[in-house]
């Protein structure tokens, strides 16, 4: 398959799907945002494709935990479907709340291979209590995610109040075994941010900043790929153009190769 | 209103309370406060309580879909203290005040339950602080503690001490649901009275009954004069030949209001008949549009609910600012969400809906160290908020509604002045992206309701909220103030009905007409459209409300948030009724639209509002104003000599400075980076420093860039509002200009907010402000847009011995910029990038320091007296004109390695910022002629500090030649900044240092 088709879930208060669909058809894929509630109304339309992402935003206003309130809908609403999603060789992505989403929704870590619907680790409010929009520098972890392929390091925005990530011991010391974490906050000189802020912005636990299961098919991060997916959109291009006027601001952005191994992983 | 005390309680809580960092926040920011003890711990729970029926085993299922079950722990009906508290607090919203929160978990239960809950249930929630406590607290202490945790007009706030708390078995369970008599009725107003009671009744509202002293209690203000009674009288003695309702009343004095109407501007004034708005505002308008002809970049301005300028050859962009200083004054979360949400429906109420692309903020206080209390009432009643709570408040309420609604808040700014204590200025803006033709062909910024369309509300519902908003800031705010007009925003809510229109109902061609709802409501509103196709007919029943027992008036002048307008043709409302019901929208057909030339309302079947559109409108009896000019209070200033001052010193204090300080804590709590086309942020270069612009690509396969900024100089407009609007419109140009926009695709808005406007002086210094305005934009051909007033921002109460006190803001004008940018690669940052960059001062400029913030460190430090207030910088527009030419040829052509427009700091605040960007340090000589402290401090406009690669320096120089320059040194490549006068060192500091002291400022905000 060529082309793969990626549907973009929208609606109460998700908010980053029309750019995150940008860098998804940039990248070669088919997209088609579709409401939550039509979704729900006609949820077999889930297996016409091969990604399935919750974007960024705000849904319900991150009232009741970040997250929550939109996973419990989809529990309620979508599960079969959901899982038969993951059962078949697709991707999974949640950015941010959508992060936030798939964690509350146990898609993210899981028990083991094929088994999901358990939360058992959580996202919750930055350590500075405080909304943060920041670039951070991130290393990627010893992981199987499809989205990291050749990925070594980034640097991405985040922007959000609750992404500190906490986990229990004993399923901190898991993830690590089965290689599902996937990207850490690290400092400029790409030395583990060792929880300090704003190198670590929120506090996470061990540093981390995404996980994945399923054999690095569902992935799940706090910063956003597709606010670097261009030059242009990083924070050093206005000093980059003082010195290089030709810079050509259609050049790719670290956070393009994210989305680019997930429309790969079809051809 | 009574809270009743029946229900569950539901409390969730951190299980390892060291997760949860709010407490330890809290717990510092509270040891702030110089209590009389130290608060050792802070622990949080986060509470609901559960009006009505619900079994043991549905709680259990709603707590384990509220909590979540890796980190929290939760309590049913029952308390234990969270930690070793012996003090426990919790706060709670009042009856009606709009709680998210728990309607987020109504709607997580109904979904779990696959129904909703029912009519007598319902779910409200609250925070408890349970704090360890050294030793008791005092009745102050407990104040002050109070004032930080709750807001009494909105908020109600319980104590207790743990051994009550466990006597009692925990803290009430309190739940605040509305509940209002019986509907009240319609009446009629007799205007037949005495002269004493008409003033009353313009001034304190219609008498709504006698309170049980037999006191009369009154509906809250019409800010009607007596003319403005005086016609209503005669029109409905002699037209309608009968008394008007309460509900008519009211309405005309939402539409008349200073608010809506703008009386002020619109009213003749000395010699100017037509009035400072169309002579001066609208007038320059007008005659740029004229002499530019072809190469117009104006489409709609002053008509719609933004203006609206050509961003390509498919898409407008519009742009809108808004203030929103009187509920901030009170409420300053609720005050500043309300305001920026609001101002997304000007861009949604744009055209036929345009999309919310970037906010913009600016926010004027006093010093948040400012600790000496100030009162509504005497005799140390009503205490107002301190400047530093208003701050935190007015921060968040743009953070949680910008963040919610997933719009970038890039630009804006934070402004000091004494002036602002009393009243904060709290501006909002939005800007928007429309295409210019819809898919059926529709021109996208015309519009008009036609007769025989549906009326449609569509959103949140209507409750008490925001009752009297309009009318009561058209008043200086006062003891007497109303909390109903305190309310706070619903982003999510208004999220969902915003993607449902600008996403997917405007291209389906649903509606003919659309606008929000804002100041007055649907009064307002519909009232507003029926003149699109003269007339209306409203069934006043059928507007959703949030409870039941609202008066008719109250219904049709409440500005409960999140709501829009439409005009919708009968045929295509089931289509459209489908479509916004999958999208979670409620929306209801209240009435229609009409050709009768008259505004009629009717509620149960009686008639209860029927006058002409026309008076409704029109009926104002014009105002003459005139103005008296106000004495010069600029005079000479006298200096200690320059070799007595510790230059170096004074260097780093100016970037300590409140006004010129790290504004950073701000900027980041703003997602600047949603919708994914921020291009010039506003932190600029790896230390992140504050810029003066940002550019935003709003088309991901465009080149175009929007460029914003604005200006403001209330320091000038205490001595010379001429100077200030000209000083601020070159600013927010030149601010452009700088960061590569074109002067031909730049436009602007204005916003006045005055204090005392009955005051001849103040209305002359007004009408200098106006005229300054029209000279100023004429001379760039730089078109005002779209333009908002707030004419009374006084206080009026007591200060702590008591004495009767005003704090009027400084006449402030706030001068908005927006660019369309041909090309983003034009984009250049104010940071110092490469070593052995030439650094020049481009622009000539005068040595005057009145109200600088040179001037005012001077004052603070003893070395000027405080009658010193100088003189303003006077320049001509005209002069700058040849130079912006020159300069934006340069900027096309990315031949500048950085640009700073000189503004507060001036060139000192450019040379150390450019510096502290990217930490490379600078050499600097000042001309031998120059006084070294005059030459770097102050700040006469129309000049720039740029930087040049060596290669290009002789050709900057025979370019520029005509121009007036300065080459002041270079670029170097390690941290030192040294400014030197004749070869010897004046002053040396690190980026290092700099930096420091310019992060110190707003540490722990």
């Amino acid at each position: 398959m060529a082309q793969p088709k990626v549907l973009l879930l929208t609606g109460y208060g998700i908010n980053c799907e029309e750019e995150t669909a940008y860098a998804f058809q940039a990248c070669g894929a088919q997209t088609a945002i579709v409401h939550v509630n039509d979704l729900i109304a006609a949820p077999k339309q889930l297996s016409d494709y091969q990604i399935f992402v919750v974007p960024g935003g705000f849904s319900y206003g991150d009232d009741t935990g970040s997250g929550n309130a939109l996973a419990n809908k989809m529990r309620h609403t979508l599960w079969p479907e959901l899982m038969a999603f993951v059962a078949a060789d697709h991707l999974v992505l949640g950015i941010c709340n959508g992060f936030q989403v798939l964690v509350n929704l146990g898609l993210l870590p899981g028990d083991g291979d094929n088994s999901f619907g358990n939360r058992r680790v959580a996202l919750i409010a930055n350590s500075t209590a405080r909304y943060e929009c920041r670039w951070v520098n991130l290393l990627a972890a010893e992981s199987d995610s499809v989205f990291l392929g050749g990925v070594s390091s980034l640097s991405l925005p985040v922007a959000h109040g609750e992404g500190r990530f906490f986990a229990p011991p004993e399923t901190l010391a898991e993830l690590k075994q089965q290689r599902q974490i996937a990207l850490r906050y690290v400092d400029a000189e790409m030395q583990p941010a060792q929880g300090s802020f704003p190198a670590n912005p929120n506090g996470s636990l061990d540093d981390i900043a995404a996980l994945c299961a399923a054999k690095g098919r569902i992935f799940g991060l706090m910063p956003h790929p597709e606010r670097a997916f261009r030059l242009n959109q990083m924070p050093d291009w206005p000093e980059r153009l003082a010195l290089e006027p030709d810079s050509d601001w259609r050049q790719p952005g670290p956070g393009r190769v994210i989305f680019e191994n997930a429309v790969n992983y079809f051809s | 209103m009574k809270k009743t005390t029946t229900g569950h309680r539901l409390e969730i809580f951190f299980r390892d309370v060291d997760l949860d960092t709010r407490g330890q926040l809290l717990r510092d920011r509270l040891n702030s406060l110089e209590l009389s003890t130290a608060i050792e711990e802070v622990w949080l729970s986060e509470v609901y309580a559960f009006e009505g029926d619900f079994s043991p085993a549905r709680l259990q299922e709603a707590a384990d879909l509220l909590l979540n079950p890796v980190v929290h722990d939760c309590l049913i009906d029952e308390a234990r203290p969270l930690g070793s508290a012996d003090l426990i607090l919790e706060v709670g919203f009042l009856p009606g005040v709009t709680d998210n929160i728990a309607h987020s978990a109504v709607e997580t239960l109904a979904d779990a339950w696959g129904a909703p809950l029912k009519e007598d249930q319902g779910i409200y929630s609250s925070t408890i602080y349970y704090l360890k406590v050294a030793a008791a607290l005092t009745v102050e202490d407990r104040r002050l503690v109070g004032r930080i945790l709750a807001n009494a007009l909105i908020e109600r706030l319980d104590w207790k001490e743990r051994s009550r708390y466990e006597a009692d078995q925990g803290m009430e369970c309190i739940i605040p649901r509305v509940r209002l008599g019986d509907a009240k009725k319609i009446s009629l107003v007799d205007l037949e009275i005495s002269e004493a009671e008409l003033v009353a009744l313009g001034k304190e509202g219609i008498i709504d009954h006698r309170d049980e002293s037999g006191s009369i209690i009154r509906r809250g203000p019409l800010a009607l004069d007596l003319p403005s009674l005086g016609a209503i009288a005669d029109y409905f003695a002699k037209v309608e030949k009968r008394q008007p309702t309460d509900l008519e009343l009211e309405a005309l004095a939402q539409t008349w209001s200073e608010h809506c109407k703008h009386t002020i501007f619109a009213a003749a004034i000395d010699d100017l008949e037509k009035g400072l708005y169309k002579t001066y505002i609208k007038g320059a308008t007008e005659k740029i549009r004229q002499e530019r002809g072809a190469d117009d970049i104006c489409v709609s301005v002053f008509v719609d609910n933004s203006g609206a300028i050509i961003f390509d050859d498919d898409y407008l962009v519009t742009d809108k600012v808004e203030t929103h200083n009187s509920p901030s004054a009170l409420d300053p979360f609720g005050g500043s969400i309300t305001g920026i949400v609001g101002v997304n429906r000007d861009t949604v109420g744009f055209g036929l809906g345009a999309k919310p692309i970037i906010n913009r903020y600016g926010f004027c206080v006093a010093d948040p160290g400012d600790q000496e209390p100030l009162y509504r009432l005497a005799g140390g009643q009503n205490q107002a908020l301190r400047p530093r709570r208003i701050l935190d408040g007015i921060v968040d309420g743009v953070r949680v509604g910008g963040n919610c609604s997933g719009i970038p808040t890039t630009q804006g700014f934070l402004t000091f002045h004494p002036g602002y204590k009393g009243k904060p200025l709290v501006f909002v803006g939005t800007v928007g992206l429309i295409p210019r033709k819809t898919k059926a062909g529709r021109l996208s910024h015309e519009k008009a309701a036609r007769p025989g369309d549906y009326i449609v509300v569509l959103g949140g519902r209507v409750g008490l909220d925001g009752i009297h908003g309009a009318t009561f800031s058209s008043e200086a705010l006062t003891g007497g103030s109303p909390a109903t007009a305190v309310q706070i925003g619903d982003p999510i809510t208004q999220k969902k009905f915003t993607d449902a229109i600008v996403k997917e109902v405007r291209q389906r061609n649903l509606y003919s007409s659309i606008t929000d709802n804002g100041a007055g409501g649907i009064s307002c509103s519909v009232a507003e459209m029926a003149r699109e196709c003269n007339g209306c007919r409203v069934d006043l029943e059928k507007v959703p409300v949030k409870y039941p027992g609202m008066a008719p008036w109250e219904i049709w002048i409440s500005e409960s948030q999140e709501r829009m307008t439409l005009a919708v043709p009968p045929e295509k409302w089931p289509e459209l009724e489908t479509l916004l019901k999958s999208r979670g929208v409620e929306a209801l057909v209240i009435g229609e639209f009409t050709d009768s030339g008259r505004c009629q309302v009717s509620y149960r079947g009686e008639k209860i509002m029927d006058m002409e559109l026309e008076f409704l409108h029109n009926g104002q009896p014009a105002k003459r104003l005139l103005t008296k000019v106000r004495p010069s209070q600029e005079n000479v200033v006298f200096l200690p000599s320059f070799t007595e001052l510790p230059l170096e010193d004074l260097f780093i204090k100016m970037f300590k400075r409140l006004n010129l300080a790290s504004h950073a804590y701000v900027s980041t709590q703003y997602d600047f980076e949603v919708q994914g086309g921020s291009v010039l942020k506003p932190l600029v270069g790896s230390r992140q420093i504050d810029g003066f612009a940002t550019v935003v690509q709003p088309l991901p396969e465009s080149a175009k860039g929007v460029a914003l900024s604005q200006s403001l100089y209330p320091a000038i407009s205490d001595l010379d509002t001429y100077a200030a609007a000209a000083t601020a419109i070159d600013t927010a140009v030149r601010n452009l200009l700088a960061v590569g926009t074109p002067l031909s695709h730049i436009a602007l808005l204005d916003n006045f907010c005055w204090c005392s406007s009955d005051d001849p002086e103040r209305l002359w210094q007004l009408k200098e402000c106006a005229r300054a305005c029209y000279e100023t934009a004429i001379c760039y051909g730089t078109p005002f847009i779209s333009g908002k007033d707030s004419m009374y921002n006084d206080f009026r109460g007591f200060d702590s011995s008591d004495q009767p006190v005003t704090i009027s803001v400084p006449p402030t004008i706030l001068i908005s910029s927006i660019g369309v940018m041909p090309d983003i690669s034009a984009v250049r940052s104010f940071a110092f990038v490469k070593p052995g960059d030439i650094l020049y001062l481009l622009g000539a400029g005068g040595l005057e320091i009145g109200a600088s913030e040179y001037l005012a460190l001077l004052k603070e430090e003893g070395l000027a007296t405080c009658e010193a207030q100088g003189q303003v910088p006077k320049f001509a527009p005209a002069d700058q004109l040849p130079l912006y030419n020159r300069l934006q040829e340069w900027t096309a052509a990315g031949n500048f390695r950085s640009l700073y427009p000189l503004a507060q700091g001036g060139l000192a605040h450019a040379v150390g910022k450019g510096a502290l960007a990217e930490g490379l340090g600078c050499e600097l000589e000042i001309p031998a002629t120059e006084r070294p402290d005059l030459f770097l401090f102050n700040e006469y406009p129309g000049r720039f500090l740029v930087s040049v690669a060596p290669e290009l320096g002789a050709e900057f120089e025979k370019e520029f030649a005509e121009n007036s320059f300065t080459k002041l040194g270079r670029v170097r490549a390690d941290e030192e900044i040294v400014i030197s006068q004749n070869g010897e060192i004046s002053l040396q500091t690190t980026v290092s240092t700099l930096l420091a002291a310019y992060r110190s400022t707003f540490v722990g905000f």
